[in-house]
């Protein structure tokens, strides 16, 4: 299959990216690491008129300690980010979610913010970047602007971006000593997650003290498992308080069903899943 | 035997072909580019079945590069050409013309309606989107039972009726056993189950490509297919274009998987687009089109009653199938379930039998051969009503079977089918398989998990399989009403420096011919391995030829080589002769030398070709040539056959099924290469594993597939494989010299059954004694909460 034409530019700044991405109107589209663009385009599901590439802005790029956060740069690929140390230390269930992720070929193309920005509900970087409240750091001709992951999802493959806005880092609270991990439920080794559980909690002694959860594909955008959460706090971490939790985890979802789970399925999994997240994060 | 001390047959050598192979430096069809070349592209239906209406074409000729935009009033405007059916199963097979492209109506959604020529594929590929072409919408039939139904929408309103056809053997009548539905009326025990063989999608890793030129004294075809030789006369017919102003080339071939044993609409397109043009003229397709448009595989309901003693010998089986064929037939589609006829009675010997199968169009893709065709839905079905049948008599499955199969000693042996089976050795195999498996202690485990009411169940799956291959007999093919032989070809050119080029009428495609054909013609001759070139897949130095499908191409192909070799030796060996100055009888023939017995005077065979070449001093009268042909018939199939044993976990809270080991004993006779058998092994029980778990082609209710992409067409890679165990038992087969059987088809045929059976073995404590293939967590699920019900 092959694209309808395009023009292809290559900025070199964040603000060149932007200002071509404002020219370009609504026919302008940003390439990351085109890993979910390229197979839009080869199917003619988007016809953009100017392709502008962002792989050669030296900004979007690494990982960098900012005192109470990390901030990941949107082109920083996933390859770079399951081995940075700093991810691992602060924001576990982010390197734990990524090594889910595709096969090790898309990893070293596809990027964290370009999965961000794409917003596929059965992406699995969206539900981490929820419950850690992460921020979503978005350039546009009138400057920077923060928007929390709360916000920034919106539908699928849809995001409060607007289209000439340029997703430029995401920054990350630190969740020093967590205990996290990205449970994921799928067909083969590199499909997407039919639901994925992304799971957090701190520990005190042997109790909850806080808990973060949220879902992937249980919606058309990620959702948090509050009535989880809420049930564990101030619990012993056993297997029994877990599990009581855990039956809450698709309360409030109506997820959709296609060939390869229905409605009730994906509850079920969200179910299952949340419990197995929890106890792996805890181990 | 040969010029080195080890023979080469039998080594486990790398493969030739390989380096070009994967790093793609090679002849792919879509790597030939012509002078003045066109690309074309095919603007296909959105609709499963629908009246063409109209097509406007005038938009699209005005856009940048195109060159012509054609439709089938263009390229068929007397409506005569029709792709070719080459396998007519009855006489009265029904048999609608399928265009080249839509004329009328479309029947099938990827059905192409229009064809592109332009300067670049990216420009053919943007005119399509300005042909406008308008559908009255038809009544879609899609299921095979509705399409039976009295007053069902038709397919092709001119037929009547949406059954191609009807074929039936039946032992009684055949004499081969006796009559089912008394043996069934008697039974003591008897079953019935219905198993559904989903569709799937052959996912080749080339797409389909083709060039056509039509300058020069032949036209010329290259074409990413399985059957060069085949495209050939079919093209002459279809076309017609004499045969001997035909080249038909296959280069490297990217797989096939069956896929690409086909006569394309869009090769004949090509052909008729190149010849109005008078231009060269490529089309390759797009991953998409190949999802949706090269014929499907399986889609079969099995309606199976086996019927018993209350010991455990089964006294008869009765198979009835509705085959869905698509919307028309493909080159050998309907006789797909005929090659599984005689395979329902497997290893074992029932008494008596009766096969059924009813051909259905439907307004899906056309469904033909693939890996396997008609062995593996064979295979599933007695392989699963065994365990059904061991399950209802508390018998251990594998007990069940011994009780069943031909024993060792009973050999040659004529089934209930009719064929005979000549050689195999059943026991061998499942004890082997048993013992690395650990089945003992397996079954142990299993039963302190069903205790310990573990969320994770352990279940063990068995297959003894057995398959008719190496096609074909041409008389068996003759009698099953096959439209061509099963013979194979093989010349050897030995060349002045001693190099030897061998031409197959076999088209590798992936499988290694160039390795396996140089260690067999080494041995033959005696020359050194890296001496030997392997040609194949060109009409224009092999003429002759069957192609590559079935597991034919060593055991018929290899035995054609073995008898062109003979002959070389055959004709040097009086030239020897004549340069040692003795009698043609007290020569022998070994290492590649013809020595004078009991001297140490000897000339190697490559010197003898030097020596024919200059032909200065041969003997009078003699022809001054070592140059051999051969063509080789079999008298009989070869039927590898082997015990697979798959053990798999079920996470009961989830429906996941994981493999947790995987062995497999295989027969395939006379081996000539250890690794591409271990690698045909390995891939063949990938693909069967992944019917068994994976892959399922789906189409919605207005018949557009919806896993046309490989993110909802669950192809599994490597790292959804378990390590498998593979070993061999080595039971020559006697109808071919090399006594090789074939091992294209085996792994595939044999492992479906194997994953299934233990998928439900893991859970029959449950009161599950059924899941529908794939069986995915889903289903496997609901499989769980409904037996718990
Ligand atoms: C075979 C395969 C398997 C995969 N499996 C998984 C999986 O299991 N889990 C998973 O989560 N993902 C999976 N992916 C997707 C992968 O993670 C992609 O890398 C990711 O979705 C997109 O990242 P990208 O850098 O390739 O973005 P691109 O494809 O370049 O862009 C994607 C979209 O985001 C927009 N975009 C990208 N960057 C920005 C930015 N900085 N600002 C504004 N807009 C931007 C683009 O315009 C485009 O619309 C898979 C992909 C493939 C090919």
């Amino acid at each position: 299959m092959i694209p309808t034409q395009f023009d292809y530019v290559a900025p070199a700044t964040v603000d060149d990216a932007v200002r071509e991405l404002a020219d370009a109107g609504d026919d302008g589209k940003v390439i990351a690491g085109g890993q979910s663009l390229l197979p839009v385009l080869r199917m003619r599901l988007a016809a953009p008129a100017k392709v502008i590439d962002i792989g050669r802005i030296p900004e979007l790029r690494g990982i960098r300690d900012d005192g109470d956060a990390i901030v990941i740069g949107a082109m920083t690929t996933h390859y770079e980010v399951q081995r940075d140390p700093l991810v691992r230390e602060h924001a576990l269930l982010i390197a734990t979610a990524t090594d889910t992720v595709a096969d090790p070929q898309v990893r070293h193309r596809g990027t964290f913010g370009g999965s961000i920005a794409h917003a596929d509900p059965a992406g699995d970087l969206l539900a981490p970047a929820l419950a850690m409240d992460a921020v979503m750091v978005v350039a546009g001709m009138d400057g920077r602007r923060s928007v929390p992951a709360s916000e920034f999802f919106v539908d699928y493959f849809t995001t409060s971006m607007n289209p000439a806005e340029l997703l430029v880092e995401v920054r990350v609270p630190k969740y020093t000593g967590w205990h996290a991990h990205y449970e994921k439920f799928h067909r083969v080794a590199q499909s997407w997650s039919m639901v994925g559980v992304a799971a957090m909690v701190r520990t005190d002694g042997g109790t909850i003290a806080e808990a973060r959860i949220g879902l992937t594909n249980m919606a058309a955008v990620p959702v948090r498992a509050r009535a989880v959460e809420q049930a564990l706090v101030g619990q012993a971490a056993t297997a029994e308080n877990i599990k009581a939790a855990a039956e809450h985890a698709a309360n409030g979802t109506s997820p959709a069903s296609d060939g390869n789970a229905d409605g009730e399925y994906r509850s079920h999994l969200a179910r299952v899943l949340t419990g197995r997240a929890l106890s792996a994060a805890i181990g | 035997m040969t010029a080195t001390a080890e023979p080469e047959v039998g080594k486990a050598r790398l493969r030739k072909e390989d380096a070009r192979l994967i790093t793609g430096r090679t002849r792919w069809t879509d790597n030939i580019t012509l002078p003045g070349m066109l690309h074309l592209a095919v603007l296909r239906s959105p609709m499963a079945h629908a009246r063409i209406v109209s097509i406007d074409t005038s938009a699209a000729r005005d856009m940048p590069g195109v060159v012509a935009v054609l439709t089938a009033t263009d390229l068929d405007p007397d409506g005569e050409i029709g792709m070719p059916c080459a396998w007519p199963i009855t006489p009265d097979m029904r048999h609608p013309r399928r265009p080249v492209l839509a004329a009328t109506e479309v029947n099938f959604a990827g059905e192409g309606v229009a064809v592109v020529a332009a300067r670049s594929a990216a420009e053919a590929e943007d005119a399509l989107e300005h042909i406008e072409v308008e559908y009255e919408d038809l009544p879609v039939v899609l299921d095979m039972e509705a399409a039976l139904a009295e007053g069902a929408p038709l397919v092709h309103e001119d037929l009547g009726t949406n059954r191609s056809a009807l074929w039936v053997f039946d032992s009684g009548e055949a004499g081969t056993g006796g009559d089912v539905e008394q043996a069934i009326s008697d039974a003591e025990v008897k079953l019935t189950r219905r198993f559904r063989q989903q569709r799937l999608i052959p996912a080749f890793m080339e797409p389909r490509s083709t060039v056509v030129d039509p300058t020069g004294p032949q036209l010329t075809v290259w074409s990413s297919t399985q059957i060069p030789h085949i495209l050939r006369v079919m093209t002459a017919m279809t076309l017609g274009v004499p045969e001997h102003k035909l080249r038909v080339v296959a280069p490297d071939v990217g797989g096939g998987f069956g896929g690409k044993i086909a006569v394309l609409p869009e090769e004949m397109m090509a052909a008729l687009v190149a010849r109005k043009l008078g231009k060269p003229v490529k089309w390759t397709e797009s991953r998409s089109d190949a999802m949706l448009t090269a014929h499907h595989g399986r889609d079969q309901i099995q309606d199976i009653t086996i019927s018993a003693t209350r010991d455990g010998m089964v006294t008869g089986l009765k198979v009835d199938l509705l085959a869905d064929m698509g919307a028309y037939l493909g080159l050998v589609g309907p006789g797909v379930p005929l090659l599984g006829a005689f395979m329902f009675n497997a290893i074992y010997k029932i008494p008596a039998y009766r096969f059924a199968c009813t051909n259905v169009f439907t307004n899906k893709t056309l469904t033909d051969a693939y890996r396997g065709a008609g062995r593996p839905e064979a295979t599933f079905a007695i392989e699963r009503m065994m365990d059904e049948l061991a399950a209802e008599l508390g018998m251990d499955p594998l007990e069940l079977r011994e009780k069943n199969w031909i024993r060792h000693d009973e050999f040659p042996f004529t089934t209930v089918a009719g064929l005979t089976y000549d050689s195999g050795n059943y026991e061998a195999a499942t004890e082997r398989a048993k013992q690395l498996f650990d089945y003992d202690g397996l079954r142990r485990e299993q039963q302190a998990r069903r205790a310990s009411n573990d969320p994770v169940q352990l279940g063990i799956g068995i297959s003894t399989y057995t398959e008719m291959c190496g096609l074909a007999p041409s008389r068996v093919l003759g009698s099953l009403a096959y439209g061509a032989g099963g013979w194979e070809s093989a010349s050897i050119r030995m060349l002045p420096t001693g190099k030897v080029e061998v031409v197959t009428g076999s088209s590798a495609h992936g499988q290694g011919h160039e390795t396996a054909w140089s260690q067999i013609v080494a041995d033959q001759l005696g020359v050194p391995f890296e001496d030997i070139e392997v040609l194949h897949g060109d009409t224009q130095f092999s003429p002759k030829g069957m192609d590559t499908y079935g597991s034919r191409s060593l055991a018929v192909g290899g035995t054609a080589l073995v008898l062109a070799a003979r002959r070389v030796l055959d004709k040097a060996k009086p030239v020897a002769a004549h340069m040692l100055e003795c009698s043609v009888d007290d020569m022998e023939f070994t290492g590649g030398k013809f020595t004078v017995q009991g001297t140490d005077q000897s000339v190697g065979i490559q010197d003898v070709a030097l020596a024919v070449f200059a032909a200065h001093d041969l003997p009078d009268g003699y022809e001054a040539s070592l140059d051999s042909d051969a063509t080789f018939d079999p008298e009989n199939f070869s039927y590898p056959h082997g015990t697979h044993l798959c053990a798999t976990e079920v996470d009961t809270e989830t429906g996941r099924v994981s493999i947790r080991s995987y062995v497999c004993v295989d027969d395939v006779g006379k081996v000539v290469n250890p690794l591409i058998v271990e690698g045909q092994i390995h891939g063949g029980l990938a693909q069967g594993i992944a019917q068994a778990l994976y892959e399922e082609a789906v189409h919605d209710e207005s018949g557009t597939l919806t896993t046309g992409t490989f993110a909802d067409y669950y192809l599994p890679s490597a790292a959804d494989m378990p390590t498998f165990v593979t070993d061999r038992t080595e039971t020559p087969s006697t109808t071919n010299p090399l006594g090789v059987k074939g091992v294209g088809e085996a792994g595939t045929i044999a492992s479906t059954p194997a994953v299934v059976n233990s998928v439900i073995d893991a859970v029959r404590h449950m009161g599950v004694d059924d899941i529908e293939m794939p069986c995915s967590p889903m289903r496997v699920w609901q499989a769980i909460q409904g037996g718990a019900r």
